[in-house]
């Protein structure tokens, strides 16, 4: 019976080691979604640079706002570019047939791109975008490799360079080395990485706007049930007390 | 002062009394809460595997009740049901908390019943006078299969699609009929509209309503034997001058009270897992989910949720896919036979034979070993573990007759032990 439990708790673990190998070469994001002057900047680099052909749809504005201790005037006038109410949802002109004959496919939805692929890929999307002049956008992606997205964020970060070693003992495969900056951006190595690490945030806060309650009424709970165990308790022994 | 508002509550208690005397010459009321509650005995040294029935029943009311709820605001179609689903999570006050109650209930569902099966093998709760008992729950846990089944379509993301796809089409293996019986099942070609109504259909009416009757039998064939106890007796040999089982107690309020402690106490775990970590690293709402269907493109790996994967790793391990399907049928259905596949009289594992204990931890290893290699990337390795622990599995049931019969038990206490 012993045996039994331990075996189900050791196979848990066990499968839980086997998911966190798959994601290994995905780069820890480490955003904070408590942090809301994070997901304010978040919010504005998402509408100046995502909003534009990925849509949020799900994503209300004002809840957005209400969450993001923005007020529904600061709201209008920094956020919204669009003829849309502030209870709208986050949708974009871009048609899909535009879309896809200008990318060759419709750039998906990102309300829940964080739950579907972690913030982590995200992060690491957003940092391995590198030239690669036979691409038609003139770029590849290290995570997704012939992505259809062209770097919407090259003036910021620059232009780099992947660097591939060829492994002579399995194959001559090309393994990913490193990245090596060949041009300048407008922001340092650091601001850019502090960009990307807001837009991840941002993204994650939408996937599940109710998450920070969640958590926090989840302690509240929880509580709640402790206290309500020992009272239950202090009852069944009180019933029980003349059974031996 | 003090006599009238006693005068007030003595004619309040008449009145009540005169009302369950009403009600109890046109409906056996006071009859059923005695025969049911105050008047069944159980037995008094129950230990915790004997609390998940009652969490299996509790976690029953909490899938009606929240389901009831998300139906309100969930449309069953193609076109509209993952949006509606975002639409529960997002826009509907509470709807996220229904939502999670519901999808961590599901899991919980399984869990609970897979231990409250194993309490069944570890103390012989399937033997005499308790074959029937046994059978209606094997359907009960047959109903929660398919209602699971059906279930995880209705978000309509990717992985819900293609899961369904892929069980749907376990029925084509069957010869002859198998793909006129997919067909059937889907009502089209491949899985669509039509079969996301269909499935609602099941999902919300046709097996709660059967599951519901199934528990209400389970529980009346229980008690019309009484329940078993962790020493495998029968405490109705040794009663009281009152006629009552000397080890045994009413259920209410003796049982009720340490239930309710038991569920306060799941409730917690429970409440870990909704408010802390809803999707269980992927295993209870799988990433690739939250990604609408697309027929045209599978995630990364199908792979069915947890609580199926014991079944699918049997799958794995035959090449042949008629020849998995009919080893994954058999693996459900060997269970119902359990009452007769055991030979030996003695109940609880307490005074069973070494090879009966050394048969039940391989069957639980198997078990879960089947289930951890379900989830894992195939590879040789796993396509072995996949055999070892199928056979493994199936020796448990089909050798039983063999080792059970000439066991090795030590002597039963005619009264149960603290």
């Amino acid at each position: 019976m012993r045996i039994a439990v331990i075996a189900f708790v050791l196979s848990l673990g066990l499968a839980g080691a086997a998911v966190a190998q798959e994601g290994a070469k995905l780069e820890p994001a480490n955003n904070n979604i408590a942090n809301v002057g994070s997901l304010q900047r978040g919010a504005k680099y998402f509408v100046n640079y995502c909003l534009g052909c990925h849509s949020a749809k799900y994503v209300r504005y004002n809840r957005m706002a209400q969450d993001l201790q923005i007020t529904e005037k600061q709201l209008v006038e920094n956020l919204m570019f669009t003829g849309e109410r502030p209870f709208d949802t986050m949708a974009n002109a871009m048609r899909p047939e535009d879309s896809v004959r200008w990318f060759g496919r419709s750039p998906p939805d990102l309300s829940l791109m964080a739950r579907a692929r972690g913030a982590d890929y995200i992060y690491t999307f957003l940092h391995g975008f590198y030239a690669a002049p036979n691409r038609p956008t003139g770029v590849d992606n290290i995570v997704l490799p012939g992505t259809a997205m062209p770097h919407v964020l090259w003036k910021l970060q620059g232009v780099q360079h992947a660097k591939f070693v060829t492994d002579a003992e399995h194959g001559g495969a090309q393994v990913f080395e490193g990245f090596e900056s060949v041009r300048a951006g407008d922001l340092s190595a650091e601001e850019y990485d502090n960009v990307v690490r807001d837009i991840v945030n941002f993204l994650d806060y939408i996937g599940e706007p109710i998450k920070m309650q969640r958590q926090q009424l989840g302690i509240r709970v929880i509580g709640f049930l402790l206290v309500f165990l020992l009272i239950a308790y202090m009852l069944k022994r009180e019933i029980w007390k003349d059974v031996h | 002062m003090a006599s009238s508002e006693a005068d007030v509550l003595d004619r309040l208690g008449s009145g009540l009394r005169a009302l369950g005397a009403w009600i109890d010459d046109r409906f056996p009321m006071t009859k059923l809460i005695k025969e049911h509650a105050t008047e069944y005995y159980a037995s008094k040294n129950f230990n915790i595997w004997y609390g998940f029935g009652v969490i299996a029943t509790f976690v029953l009311v909490l899938q009606l009740v929240t389901g009831i709820f998300l139906t309100m605001n969930y449309k069953p179609a193609a076109a509209d049901a993952f949006a509606s689903v975002e639409y529960i999570m997002r826009d509907v006050n509470w709807g996220w908390l229904i939502r999670y109650l519901h999808s961590t209930g599901a899991s919980a569902f399984f869990i609970v019943v897979y231990l409250h099966m194993f309490r069944g093998l570890l103390y012989g709760s399937y033997k005499k006078p308790r074959e029937l008992v046994w059978i209606i729950g094997m359907f009960i846990y047959l109903c929660l299969m398919a209602e699971a089944f059906f279930g995880y379509l209705l978000p309509w993301g990717n992985m819900s699609y293609w899961g369904a796809q892929v069980i749907v089409s376990l029925f084509g293996a069957i010869p002859v009929i198998g793909n006129g019986l997919s067909e059937w099942i889907r009502g089209d070609f491949f899985i669509s509209d039509i079969t996301l109504n269909r499935f609602f259909a099941f999902h919300v009416i046709a097996v709660p309503l059967m599951l519901v009757l199934l528990v209400v039998v389970h529980i009346m064939a229980l008690h019309e034997v009484g329940s078993n106890n962790p020493d495998g007796i029968d405490i109705k040999e040794h009663k009281g001058p009152d006629g009552r089982p000397i080890d045994g107690v009413a259920f209410h309020p003796y049982h009720t009270s340490k239930d309710l402690v038991i569920i306060i106490a799941f409730l917690i775990a429970f409440a870990a897992v909704v408010f802390f970590a809803p999707d269980m690293g992927g295993y209870f709402l799988e990433h690739a989910n939250f990604e609408p269907a697309q027929p045209l493109q599978t995630p990364p790996e199908i792979a069915p949720v947890w609580y199926f994967t014991p079944f699918y790793a049997m799958l794995r391990a035959v090449p042949n896919k008629l020849a998995g399907v009919v080893l994954m049928g058999a693996a459900v259905l060997l269970p119902f036979f359990l009452p007769w596949l055991d030979r030996c009289r003695v109940k609880s594992i307490r005074y069973r034979g070494t090879v009966y204990k050394v048969a039940l931890m391989v069957f639980a290893v198997s078990f879960i070993g089947l289930g951890y290699c379900g989830l894992q990337k195939p590879t040789a390795t796993i396509y072995l573990f996949c055999r070892i622990f199928a056979i493994l599995y199936f020796a448990f049931f089909v050798l039983m007759p063999f080792y059970s019969r000439h066991e090795r038990t030590k002597p039963v206490p005619t009264r149960v032990t603290p």
